[in-house]
């Protein structure tokens, strides 16, 4: 019982956070919150990038080079063939690969 | 009963929603089937996973909330923890009012259905050629959402029982972004937001450490746009 109630809290709170600016500017939209909406999807893709690297340690073996190649590949494959389904997959096979043969 | 035929539109806007989720499929089934593992070795079984990915459906949360759960956490720790791992929904929301602005009944599931993933694949906007956009949206949100749901279900069902390993998986959810960015990098001149991202998360990633970047980061991001916002309005 009491996990369902947690279960509904975790719920409820993201919904809510997913609506609140859609509802507290559904009329109009301020100038500044245009302006947000259009310079930040690029600023928080390359927060999640980061994010999802954030444990990886550049002191320890071995030394984020799977990481730096994977990257390489997706950035690489995507400038080259622009379809993202190739870069991912490409960059992904490659982690794979490094990751399971270093261990 | 009246049936009518998906016209070519509809076709195609089914066959490109379901291409552009692939890489998803991928990352949610794996990062789910975690999730339900974690769940399920926390004590709550199956039904749990279920109602956790079909509801809550944020994926770093769910893997928090295994813990608030077998911790015994309080109605408030709940609601602030819930608040501090899901505050950037307001900025993907934020940047999604005008793309939602005219998607009638669907606009609440889209809300809804927002996450990290589904974000990075609509926030530049774009939708394939020839396809319905609204639908393409809903279709994408949808697939996104089944897939992490049936991967809760299948991680709490089989457990750590698969035959091969698929260590180093969770690097799709990695590529995902980073394609994403590449790809909005190669769109555009202006690679100031793009770069303030980087250098911003990443200065707080230094300075907080891994476990409390997030917000400040998030507050430095908004900050420094702020600050530059007459110089970026006039190079738009």
């Amino acid at each position: 019982m009491r996990a369902a109630l947690l279960i509904a809290t975790m719920s409820i709170v993201t919904i809510g956070l997913r609506a609140l600016p859609f509802l507290a500017f559904k009329s109009r939209t301020p100038p500044y919150v245009a302006y947000l909406g259009r310079v930040l999807p690029p600023a928080i893709i390359g927060m999640l990038v980061i994010y999802c690297l954030k444990d990886v340690s550049l002191l320890s073996p071995p030394f984020a080079i799977p990481e730096f190649l994977a990257v390489a590949c997706v950035v690489a494959a995507q400038v080259w063939k622009r379809n993202s389904l190739l870069s991912i997959l490409s960059g992904t096979v490659v982690y794979m690969v490094l990751i399971q043969l270093l261990h | 009963m009246h049936f009518k035929a998906l016209s070519e539109k509809d076709r195609k806007t089914v066959q490109q929603a379901f291409y552009s989720s692939i890489p998803v499929l991928a990352g949610y089934l794996i990062l789910g089937m975690g999730f339900g593992i974690l769940l399920r070795n926390a004590g709550y079984g199956v039904w749990w996973a279920a109602a956790m990915s079909l509801f809550i459906y944020a994926g770093s949360m769910q893997y928090v909330g295994v813990g608030l759960l077998s911790g015994g956490a309080s109605l408030l720790t709940t609601v602030l923890t819930t608040v501090m791992v899901n505050a950037r929904h307001l900025f993907y929301s934020i940047s999604m009012i005008e793309t939602y602005k005219n998607t009638g009944k669907a606009k609440p599931y889209l809300i809804f259905a927002l996450t990290d993933e589904t974000y990075s694949l609509l926030c530049d906007r774009k939708t394939p050629e020839g396809t319905d956009g609204n639908r393409y949206r809903f279709l994408l949100s949808l697939f996104n959402h089944s897939y992490w749901v049936a991967g809760s279900i299948l991680g709490s069902l089989l457990g750590a029982a698969l035959p091969f390993s698929t260590e180093g998986i969770e690097f799709s959810m990695t590529a995902l972004f980073i394609a994403s960015f590449t790809e909005q990098w190669l769109n555009t001149k202006e690679h100031v937001p793009a770069l303030i991202g980087l250098l911003c998360t990443l200065l707080c990633l230094l300075v907080f450490g891994p476990e409390r970047f997030l917000i400040p980061a998030m507050l430095g991001i908004t900050l420094a746009l702020t600050l530059l916002r007459g110089r970026e309005e006039s190079a738009a």
